[in-house]
């Protein structure tokens, strides 16, 4: 039964991604003006333009061209990138661990600060401390993530000294890890170098926190909903009168309840989450896939920024898949299509 | 009659929320604020947000109050005027995005059947994407202009508000004042337009006020990263990025200026859309 449903929400997830790749095709045929001009450069003349549209297949007919496109992209032929001269695949996989390891340090940390804030919000409705909740909550979300970024290196690095120079994911006093899963902290754990662990643990604060402040309030809102509800039911008002005690009411039964819903919430935290990433990389100079981005959109570098938007919506598409697959696991009682 | 009695209930339900929760009338003032800051802001600020000058990277002070930055620019004079360039790109994508779902939204929930399951693929599929950077993708592919910037704000938008008002217009398509109405020989455009969408006014209203903050937030990242809006007119996104070069030297009034006033004008936003929910619907208030 469980491996059906976990099948059928497998299957769930291909048309998805074939939207995704009709998408972003569109996209790429909505360029400015004629791309076989824009490739064939800018000393060609027409009979040159002509052989490049050929070569390139843009006389065939749009269908013709789609599945040529999901062919290319499916042998990895994901166009070579202007302004690094690499294939974009590789470059994407390249950078991709710096982007991952970030994204999932700012929200563990999101998740560490949101879910008590929204249990004490929940326990306490209507009080100073549900109201502060909701200030800080919605300060949080209105500060736009590359200002609060900007913030933060002023207080940390300028004026108090205590952050390294917001450089990229380590200084130049500590060696590179040797790759292993690509992200510097387990690396560096598992090659047993608590030198650059430090160096890349103390390089990830700022913007780990910059990210959490913005993924705050869908986490504690949800929670605080959730824990609200779960404690005006039924089983929470047994077990208060059977005389349980209050910390083992909130978080032994009503926290394990209410998870389940800030579970589902998280999906669109990521979607949050994968685009303050670009702008949050852009600030601290971070060496992933989204200030590869930024500096391919100023460069024109189109292959680049599709393959971008491609590769952040796949990444998506299957958080989202794992997400709803950990959603089954964790409680028997729902299926996939009951949302 | 019914009519006066109804909307004084209306005003006096208004009258008691604000009574009740003094943030939302303090977030109606801060909104007077920008908008009059954007209506008059240009004539009124004290230094042409444009003229450079000799006096470079001077912090605050009683001539500037902002400071000036890089080229002897009126940091003040800038933010300010900068008010309604960032308005109009946010309210006309948030302006596009409402029509847009309104309209998608009337057909999938009012005919159902294949418009419904078209139209609700598609709008899957833009929310598939990470919403920002399906907005890079689209200012990218189709030129780096403002007008896109406010299309792909305004294309990321719209599957919010097409699903509000489906969900409102499908419960009603059945109703009885509905099935009236079309027995009176009403054509089913005049039924969905008149009828049933001004239902759907109200939890739309809402979604337009806690989706403003966003489209703000959105129109500024995209500026940051250097999309829409060029140097060296004054926009608050493109200021704060500027401002970051110098911020580890110390020179902040260039980035915090802008950033403070670009996080008023969103947290005005998402205060309003709190409150407005508190008006219309008050048990959803979570």
């Amino acid at each position: 039964m469980r491996a059906r449903l976990v099948g059928a929400r497998l299957l769930q997830a291909i048309p998805v991604v074939i939207g995704v790749v009709v998408i972003t095709f569109v996209l790429t045929r909505a360029l400015p003006g004629d791309p076989a001009v824009y490739f064939a450069g800018d000393a060609a003349d027409e009979a040159s333009i002509q052989q490049v549209r050929e070569q390139l297949g843009l006389d065939a007919p749009l269908p013709q061209q789609f599945i040529r496109y999901v062919g290319d992209l499916l042998r990895g032929d994901w166009g070579n990138s202007l302004s690094t001269g690499q294939p974009v695949l590789s470059d994407l996989a390249r950078r991709l661990p710096a982007s991952l390891e970030l994204t999932l340090i700012a929200l563990l940390l999101s998740c560490a600060i949101a879910i008590p804030l929204g249990v004490m919000a929940a326990t306490r409705p209507g009080s100073w401390r549900d109201h502060l909740c909701r200030v800080l909550v919605t300060a949080g979300v209105s500060l736009p993530t590359f200002f609060t970024g900007i913030l933060l290196i002023y207080v940390f690095y300028y004026l108090l000294d205590i952050a390294p120079s917001p450089l990229g994911r380590l200084d130049f006093l500590y060696i590179e890890p040797a790759p292993v899963t690509g992200f510097y902290l387990i690396d560096s754990a598992l090659a047993g170098d608590w030198d650059t662990f430090g160096g890349a643990a103390r390089q990830l604060v700022l913007p780990a926190i910059t990210m959490a402040i913005f993924t705050l309030a869908p986490i504690a809102r949800m929670t605080r909903a959730a824990m609200l509800q779960a404690l005006s039911s039924d089983f929470i008002r047994t077990a208060r009168a059977a005389g349980l005690p209050r910390g083992r009411i909130v978080y032994g039964y009503a926290l394990r309840n209410a998870l389940l819903p800030v579970v589902t919430t998280l999906g669109m935290v990521f979607s949050f989450a994968l685009g303050a990433n670009v702008l949050v990389e852009k600030v601290f100079a971070w060496p992933g896939i989204g200030s590869y981005a930024v500096d391919a959109l100023v460069a024109s570098d189109y292959a680049a920024v599709q393959g971008f938007v491609l590769a952040m919506a796949l990444l998506f598409v299957t958080l989202n898949l794992i997400i709803d697959l950990l959603y089954a696991v964790i409680d028997p009682r729902i299926g996939f299509d009951a949302t | 009659m019914t009519g006066t009695t109804q909307s004084h209930g209306f005003a006096s339900h208004v009258g008691h929320v604000m009574r009740q929760n003094p943030v939302t009338m303090i977030a109606f003032g801060m909104l007077g604020l920008l908008v009059f800051c954007a209506v008059f802001g240009p004539a009124l600020v004290p230094h042409d947000p444009l003229a450079s000058g000799a006096r470079i990277l001077q912090p605050p002070s009683g001539e500037h109050w902002f400071g000036t930055d890089h080229l002897g620019r009126d940091v003040f004079s800038r933010v300010i005027v900068a008010t309604r360039l960032d308005m109009v790109i946010s309210v006309g994508a948030v302006a596009l995005s409402f029509v847009a779902g309104a309209i998608l939204g009337c057909a999938a929930g009012y005919w159902g059947g294949w418009p419904d399951a078209v139209i609700s693929r598609g709008l899957d599929m833009i929310m598939a994407f990470p919403l920002f950077v399906l907005a890079m993708g689209i200012v990218a592919a189709l030129g780096n202009t403002v007008e896109n910037v406010i299309y792909a704000t305004a294309v990321i938008n719209t599957p919010f508000y097409a699903r509000v008002v489906r969900a409102e217009v499908n419960i009603r398509r059945e109703a009885g004042f509905v099935q009236a109405a079309r027995l009176a020989g009403n054509s089913d455009l005049r039924i969905v337009a008149l009828h049933i969408f001004p239902n759907a006014l109200p939890p739309m209203m809402v979604q337009v006020s806690l989706n403003m903050g966003w489209a703000v937030l959105n129109a500024a990242g995209l500026s940051f990263i250097g999309l829409g809006v060029r140097p060296p007119t004054p926009e608050w996104g493109i200021m704060v990025a500027e401002g970051a070069n110098y911020i580890i030297s110390g020179e902040w009034w260039l980035a915090v200026f802008p950033g403070l006033w670009l996080m008023f004008a969103v947290f005005t936003f998402n205060l309003l859309g709190d409150g407005l929910r508190d008006i219309v619907d008050p048990r959803q208030r979570r």
